[in-house]
């Protein structure tokens, strides 16, 4: 008689791709005390937030995760210079409600602001304004790391200078990171003065980011379905803070929420491809200015909670590279957005931005000077793997490397020429701590 | 008497300050004007949640650190807080412990202790600062029950009983203050994911301590009397506390 199997609950913790699924326990942290352990974990550690990477460098089968989300708490705050201290669960989204009416503003900010302060630092994140502000980490000049030997470490950086240097863009790995400052700017106005210019070619979005540079934030959406004379066509989009002094008002709440999977059929190549139409005959003119909130300006998809259930049970997969202007970014990019189209996974939401030069105190950070492109599309099984291993091989050909917080599939040898600096890194690694990624990419072979 | 609260409550005395559903409900009151007074055992935790109510914007936070089953302090310890405050618009009682109830079947002392946490020195407290409220002829004493008073379970009897105590000592207090201009709130939470509850399985039934502070201040508002925080759980006991004893009694609850 055949055994009957029920399916097993899914894990507690998920990555936002939801790909892979890994279980490991959960210890909730609610006071920076709380670490380390008094009874120590005999598996491997890791800490984690809202768990916004997309990947698996949030997860660690058989291991147990430090949920740091119950560190929630403002420690000071000088309203003269901006300068934030705060634990490191506390959201960007969080920090927004708080600065924003008191006229200050996140240094960096990625799409989402359901983002802690330790994930953005574990993560150094980036945003629109890469190629004038840098990444998240430069403008965190110092943060306390609480070692499983119960060592603490005040981090500048000056002071344990290597250890400040591997826990930004250290994927968690270095320790746990109990509380953090972080330097807002200041505003005047909610409102971001906004220009939406449609392009069509690498070439043109590469002269609309030349013409942008001076602006603080730019980025492009790219449609990755269309061929032939829609071959790379999208929107530009550029903003600059209002200096319209206005009431600084808190954000609303967000009302929606996506509250089941949606099944995975209906996101296929029609219905993303039709989107993408929408999308681009949305704006009718050649350009469009508007005064818009920084709300739909920078989180267009946090007003839905959980889209990524849109993606169905499966998940989806992630890509974010980084291409150099040399050898040949252009070259680059138009193999990468080839072999989307040729694999016919559509992708939803692509994104292409020029980095600039700031560098990052990280040591290994994700960003350096050239062109990223991101995009995430559905997981299909093998049909999906043998896209992110082309897209891994452009990407190594010409000189680029891919963005572990929305990896999954990163081969090892991918992983160790794009960042060769990783043995170095590893001796900082808190012996006790590991995680999904880590142990991928780090694999023999 | 007319009712002399306003709303927001200004001068808040907090016991149990490191309590997860008392740090919710403390956010939600920072307002420029708003003077807390903070008790709780640990001086780090209480440092943490003093600056952080710091930071958000209010005018004044002072601290104590006690602990509350010491009832011979507490006394002297309120008579600081209020001289501190100047005068108490709202004292919240937030400090607890669900304990193990299976080391407490095994031995009297640790229900003793359970008792003695959520019963006696709330008891004590809610005594001393009753009589107090009444002379100033106002104030609210808002104190954290829970739908386990409603009616014993063997999983966590002891924790209930505790707890129908301090329901039974709350509602005969409401019964003398009413004509003081007092409000006394008894606060049923049900499920609420905290530290308290960490090691539980959560299930849809968990609310976040932010939703049940949301409801906790509502009812200070509202100047009501019991409040089951969140509201679901009304229907749910009263459907629970009238299940006729001989078949509750066969249950695993």
């Amino acid at each position: 008689m055949p055994v009957k199997t029920t399916s097993p609950a899914p894990p507690a913790f998920e990555s936002w791709g939801r790909y892979p699924k890994h279980r490991a326990d959960i210890v909730p942290l609610y006071w920076t005390s709380d670490f380390p352990l008094h009874a120590p974990s005999s598996s491997a550690m890791l800490p984690v937030g809202m768990g916004r990477s997309y990947g698996d460098s949030c997860l660690l089968d058989g291991g147990t995760l430090l949920d740091a989300r119950g560190l929630d708490r403002f420690i000071a705050f000088d309203s003269a210079t901006g300068l934030l201290r705060a634990e490191a669960g506390v959201t960007l989204a969080e920090i927004l409600d708080f600065a924003v009416p008191r006229g200050w503003f996140l240094p960096v900010t990625p799409g989402t602001k359901f983002v802690t302060v330790g994930g953005a630092i574990a993560n150094d994140i980036h945003g629109k304004n890469h190629h004038v502000a840098g990444t998240f980490g430069c403008h965190v000049p110092r943060f306390e790391l609480v070692r499983s030997n119960g060592q603490k470490y005040e981090c500048t950086a000056t002071q344990n200078q290597s250890l400040y240097e591997a826990t930004i863009g250290g994927l968690g790995l270095t320790g746990l990171i109990t509380w953090a400052e972080v330097q807002l700017r200041p505003i005047v106005s909610r409102k971001i003065k906004y220009e939406g210019i449609k392009f069509v070619g690498i070439d043109e979005f590469v002269a609309l980011s030349r013409a942008a540079q001076h602006l603080e934030y730019t980025v492009a959406w790219i449609d990755c379905v269309s061929t032939g004379k829609n071959f790379a066509r999208g929107i530009f989009m550029q903003g600059d803070h209002s200096e319209q002094p206005e009431d600084l008002k808190p954000s609303g709440k967000p009302k929606l929420t996506l509250p089941v999977d949606l099944p995975a059929f209906l996101m296929n190549k029609a219905s993303i491809g039709a989107f993408n139409a929408l999308y681009y005959a949305k704006q009718y003119s050649k350009r469009k200015n508007a005064l818009v909130d920084f709300e739909p300006f920078f989180y267009p998809l946090d007003s839905v909670h959980h889209w990524n259930r849109a993606y169905g049970k499966q998940g989806l997969l992630q890509f974010q590279c980084v291409l150099p202007w040399e050898p040949d970014f252009q070259q680059g990019i138009i193999q990468v957005l080839k072999a989307i189209t040729a694999s016919g996974l559509a992708s939803f939401l692509a994104v292409i931005k020029v980095f600039g030069d700031v560098r990052s105190p990280g040591m290994m950070s994700f960003p350096a000077p050239g062109i990223t492109l991101a995009l995430d599309f559905p997981v299909r099984g093998e049909r999906s793997f043998d896209l992110t291993e082309k897209l891994g091989n452009i990407t190594a050909e010409f000189g680029g490397k891919m963005y572990p917080a929305k990896d999954a599939r990163m081969a090892p040898r991918h992983f160790q020429q794009f960042y060769p600096q990783w043995q170095e890194f590893a001796r900082y690694i808190d012996p006790a701590f590991s995680s999904a990624f880590w142990q991928r990419v780090t694999a023999l072979g | 008497m007319a009712s002399r609260s306003v709303y927001p409550p200004n001068r808040i005395l907090v016991l149990g300050a490191t309590s997860a559903i008392a740090m919710a409900v403390m956010r939600q009151l920072v307002t420029p004007a708003a003077h807390f007074f903070l008790v709780a055992r640990s001086k780090e935790k209480l440092t943490a949640v003093a600056q952080d109510l710091l930071v958000r914007g209010a005018l004044r936070v002072d601290m104590i650190v006690a602990d509350l089953d010491d009832t011979q302090a507490h006394s002297q310890m309120l008579s600081v807080a209020t001289s501190q405050l100047g005068a108490v618009d709202l004292a919240l009682l937030a400090h607890g412990v669900l304990g193990d109830q299976a080391a407490a079947e095994r031995d009297y002392f640790i229900a003793e202790q359970i008792l003695g946490t959520n019963l006696l020195s709330a008891v004590s407290l809610l005594t001393w600062l009753a009589n107090y409220c009444v002379s100033q002829g106002q104030g609210t004493l808002a104190v954290i029950s829970s739908v386990a008073g409603d009616r014993g379970r063997k999983s966590n009897y002891v924790y209930g009983a505790s707890k129908a105590g301090l329901n039974a000592f709350l509602s005969g207090l409401r019964n003398r203050c009413d004509r003081s201009g007092v409000q006394v709130l008894t606060i049923k939470p049900g499920f609420v994911a905290t530290p308290m509850t960490a090691h539980v399985a959560k299930n849809r039934l968990f609310a976040t301590p932010e939703r049940v502070a949301r409801g906790i201040l509502s009812a200070v508002r509202k100047r009501k009397d019991v409040v089951y925080v969140p509201w679901f759980w009304r229907p749910i006991m009263s459907i629970i506390k009238v299940v006729p004893e001989p078949i509750f009694k066969g249950r695993d609850l």
